[in-house]
């Protein structure tokens, strides 16, 4: 512990030197960050075939090519970035001039989580970097290899006294937690999150919290084939090959008109085929389930009797669970429908390759299944009906809405990523990763040359007059009263 | 039934099952949407621009009773100032409802994205004593132009005002959606053990930290616009009647130094000093007389608990023969006149705590320059000033210090700047209010994706193929050539 208290006093020191707020430090971190990735792609590939057995164009797609992209993104728009604004100022307020100021928070922590590991980890240190903290990332233990992937690499490309990992589970966590530091970012369980601000508090440290939630899929009745099949598409792959559904932003159920569900569930079946053929485990295009823990829990869903008599496909998800521990980390893409809505699928947050399909008599009513339940981190609606469309926007709440596709919002540079409610606090992404490392610090420079001697005591009527003109713009009224040519009005005071 | 006098009943205690019934009627009333339009806003925010134009005299006497402040000071501060902030509420309020639209790039192709502010739902606004009128509505027009519903706490220690706010804002607003619930410790820890959308907070780091902790349980976001021991920095070369008239109004001319950017101590060169603190001296007694402590010009201490505990700062060893002006109390009317002390040691009480009343210490280095590793060894203060004409000093400050918000050559000015964000930093707070930080503070800004069914990638889904990585490569960076590289399958890798 003492020792970690030594290493962050020496963050710290560094931090005040300066030299993470230099924009040539910050460049060069970002490149160094963008090399770290072009040169050891086949070893991510390896770390996350490893901990999740996701394919590489999976793990390109998600982690690696995002993460790209962002940093690309943030060296573009960095210059601006870090520019004062200028604050408009009204003109009562003469020979003043005012500007808003970025600098950096200080020392930061950043936690990431086990399902995107790279690429969860990385992103919120573009923000970091940018806006010119030194910072501490934890990556999580639960994957493992990416954990030590990271590691041993952030070092190597970056610059070790601005920026550290520090690997561990919950033991190493807590300890992290007791410190003192300028801004906690984390991405994970909202279990997790509220410890996390709750030791926060002790410190008034402003936290980013990137939680989760069940992010449903409205799925309305599509007039075109194509848009049917498309929209099928988007949901499976938004489900399936994203993590194997343990994504945040990952579809978590499926709301659909009961005169619909036929059509739906048929061409699910099918397209279920298409992409992940007769055997999905053998099509290397399903991502394992990270651990034991959350493979039990995830069987656990289905143990309930009146789960399991809803699960229309596959045959091979029927079976009596814990009968197939020895392939422990792989769950057949698992289709219900109608499961109890007091059962715990539908309760808690999936986080796997189960996907519930709830039946309404009009699609509308998925508006108030909606409300019912905590905001979710993200809200998909597959539908062209534009009145719908506005319905959902105005009478949900959710981290964000995409309508006809799923995860892609996540690519955006130019929209903010973040929960509300029970889903997170705080966005980042593009320029909103800046600024939540980033304090707007507010600045005015007056001149001594002019003063309105009427600002200071011994107050009188007349004094009080001027202000009342001063406060509301009213210059007409200003000059009558100082040339007296204004009669002031008598308050109690004088 | 005979003769017998009922005794007056008290009010039922606020406990939590109050708060929750109330809490449960608000959310009630903003899942109605009523909240949501710009009629209803607009009307609230025209209510209590209303309620203020009308009960000015009113607010003054309440802000008299509880805190002997002076009229023009109830006037510039708390009422001249709420009014602005509704003012500028309603002139912009349909520009900042408007969704705004974000670009959107070849990796999200074809879409269209916009950014729409949604209210956050039902908040609570919990405000502080000592400019007891503002502290309180300046958040609710954030809350309200934002579309919120909401229960603001006045603070107990300023009870004339406090009853004042519950009369009226029970006349002036919306009362299905806009409560006041008045109190201290037990109403506030019911109020705290809710689940809302959303708790503002003006106060000390003290019970800042307590709200954190109450707001981590329901992952409730917090703003906490705390304080701090806000600097002044005094060069020499300046002209130095106006600077010090001006760090007289920042101070003492704010309700006697208790307020949260006031100047609570000076750092000038052991040169300079004797000169400030002639010309402090000259300033204060034009401003307050001879006899400061019958001024009406000046606030008195609050209560006897604020009283005693600056008393104690006075009476600190530490700080024995320091006093240079100043040092007369009056405890039978809570007043202390004010006060400079020179030299203090650093390791003195007054050092230790934010003062927050008519007590300025003056600290002494050789270099103005030492004076920034000063405030820098201490926690982030609210505000820091310095007055200089030295441009190098100037850009010397800005960049190195670090606090809410900094004014060069003046005190206090940029709260009445709305167009700058007002909030601390590390221990001085989190979050930022003010003109449209406080529409934003209050607010949600939701991520709209439109997609169509048109120009799929079903590179995006498996079966997984070579060609597909590739292409999805080229289309994440970006980079045209590599696409059609990739379409043709001329790609390298």
């Amino acid at each position: 512990m003492v020792d970690l208290e030594k290493e962050l006093a020496a963050m710290r020191e560094y931090y005040s030197s300066g030299n993470t707020r230099d924009a040539s430090w910050r460049r060069a971190q970002l490149r160094g960050l963008l090399l770290l990735l072009h040169e050891n792609q086949t070893e991510i590939f390896n770390v996350l075939k490893q901990d999740l057995g996701k394919h590489p164009a999976e793990a390109y797609r998600d982690e690696i090519g995002s993460t790209i992209k962002s940093i690309n993104y943030a060296l573009d728009n960095l210059k601006g970035w870090m520019s004062s604004e200028k604050a408009k100022l009204p003109k009562v307020a003469l020979l003043t001039t005012a500007a808003i100021v970025p600098e950096p928070l200080g020392l930061v922590l950043v936690i990431s989580s086990w399902n995107f590991p790279i690429g969860l980890s990385i992103e919120p240190l573009i923000g970091a970097i940018a806006a010119g903290n030194s910072m501490v990332l934890k990556p999580s233990e639960l994957a493992p290899s990416c954990s030590s992937f990271l590691a041993q690499k952030i070092p190597a490309y970056l610059d070790s006294n601005g920026i550290k990992v520090i690997e561990g589970g919950p033991t190493v966590g807590e300890q992290l937690l007791q410190q003192k530091w300028d801004k906690i970012f984390f991405t994970g369980s909202a279990g997790v999150g509220r410890i996390v601000m709750a030791a926060a508090a002790k410190h008034l440290t402003p936290v980013t919290l990137e939680l989760g939630g069940k992010c449903p899929a409205i799925v309305d009745f599509l007039s075109s084939s194509w848009d049917i099949e498309v929209a099928v598409e988007r949901v499976l792959g938004a489900k399936f090959s994203a993590c194997a559904g343990q994504a945040c932003i990952g579809i978590d159920y499926i709301l659909v008109e009961k005169k619909f569900y036929p059509t739906l569930v048929e061409l699910i079946k099918i397209k279920l085929k298409t992409m992940f053929g007769e055997n999905p485990r053998d099509s290397h295009s399903v991502a394992r389930i990270i651990n034991r823990h959350h493979f039990l829990r995830l069987k656990c869903l289905l143990d309930d009797p009146n789960v399991r008599a809803s699960i229309v496909h596959t045959k091979k998800s029927q079976e009596v669970p814990h009968s197939r521990i020895s392939c422990y980390g792989y769950i057949e893409p698992t289709i219900l429908v109608d499961p109890p809505l007091e059962s715990m699928i539908m309760e808690d947050e999936i986080f796997g390759p189960l996907l519930p399909i709830i039946t309404l008599q009009k699609i509308e009513d998925s508006i108030e299944f909606i409300r019912s339940r905590p905001k979710p981190l993200s809200l998909y609606a597959f539908t062209n009906d534009r009145s719908l469309r506005k319905r959902i926007i105005s009478e949900t709440s959710s981290g964000s809405v995409v309508f006809n596709d799923a995860l892609i919002q996540y690519l955006a540079d130019t929209l903010p990523f973040g929960g509300i409610g029970d889903s997170g606090i705080g966005r980042y992404h593009g320029k909103f990763s800046f600024d939540e490392f980033t304090h707007y610090k507010a600045v005015a420079w007056r001149s001594f040359l002019v003063d309105f001697w009427f600002r200071f005591p011994p107050w009188n009527d007349h004094k009080l007059q001027l202000f009342r003109h001063c406060y509301e713009y009213d210059y007409l009224g200003v000059i009558l009263t100082v040339l007296r040519l204004k009669k002031p009005k008598p308050s109690s005071a004088s | 039934m005979g003769g017998e006098k009922e005794e007056t009943s008290s009010k039922p205690a606020f406990d939590v099952g109050a708060a929750s019934e109330l809490v449960g009627k608000l959310r009630g009333a903003f899942a109605s949407g009523k909240t949501r339009s710009y009629q209803w806003r607009e009307s609230q925010l025209k209510g209590l621009l209303k309620m203020t134009e009308e009960h000015e005299q009113e607010i003054a006497d309440a802000l008299h009773s509880d805190l002997a402040k002076p009229e023009l000071e109830s006037y510039i501060y708390e009422a001249a100032m709420l009014k602005n902030s509704c003012r500028l509420a309603l002139k912009e309020l349909k520009r900042w409802m408007v969704p705004e639209k974000a670009k959107t790039s070849l990796t999200t192709f074809p879409s269209s994205a916009e950014i729409v502010p949604e209210p956050l739902g039902v908040v609570l606004i919990i405000s502080a004593w000592n400019y007891p009128y503002l502290l309180s509505l300046d958040p609710v027009v954030g809350a309200i132009a934002a579309g919120n519903a909401l229960v603001l706490k006045p603070s107990e220690i300023a009870p004339a005002t406090s009853s004042l706010l519950a009369k009226l804002m029970g006349e002036y607003l919306d009362t299905s959606c806009i409560r006041v619930v008045e109190g201290a410790v037990p109403e506030t820890t019911a109020l705290l053990e809710q689940k809302w959308d959303k708790i503002f907070y003006t106060g000390n780091g003290k019970i800042g930290r307590i709200i954190m902790a109450a707001a981590a349980k329901h992952l409730t976001p917090v703003a906490l616009e705390l304080g701090g021991k806000s600097p002044v920095v005094v060069d020499s070369g300046i002209d130095l009647k106006v600077s010090c008239r001006r760090i007289i109004a920042g101070k003492w001319g704010c309700n006697n130094g208790q307020a949260c950017i006031s100047p609570d101590y000076v750092i000038t060169t052991r040169e300079h000093a004797p000169k400030v603190v002639d010309a402090l001296k000259q300033e204060l007694e034009k401003f307050y007389g001879k006899n400061p402590l019958e001024s009406k010009d000046l606030s008195r201490i609050v209560n006897s608990n604020h009283f005693f505990r600056l008393s104690k700062l006075l009476d600190d060893d530490k700080v024995s023969g320091k006093v240079v002006h100043g040092g007369e109390k009056d405890q039978s009317k809570l007043r202390i006149a004010p006060t400079l002390l020179l030299d203090v040691p650093r390791d003195a009480l007054i050092m230790q705590e934010e003062i927050f009343g008519p007590l300025l210490p003056i600290l002494t280095v050789d270099k103005i320059e030492d004076s920034f590793d000063v405030i820098n060894s201490g926690m982030k203060p609210l505000a820091a000033y310095l007055f200089t004409n030295n441009k190098k000093l100037r850009e010397e400050f800005v960049m190195s210090v670090s606090a809410g918000g900094l004014v060069v050559n003046d005190t206090t000015v940029h709260l009445a700047i709305l167009s700058l964000p007002f909030g601390g930093v590390g221990e001085s707070g989190i979050g930022a209010y003010h003109g449209k930080f406080s529409f934003d503070a209050f607010s949600h800004k939701k991520a709209v994706v439109y997609r169509g069914f048109m120009g799929d990638a079903a590179i995006r889904y498996p079966p997984y193929t070579k060609m597909k990585l590739r292409l999805l490569k080229a289309l994440i960076t970006g980079n045209f050539f590599a696409i059609i590289r990739a379409i043709f399958g001329l790609s390298k890798d």
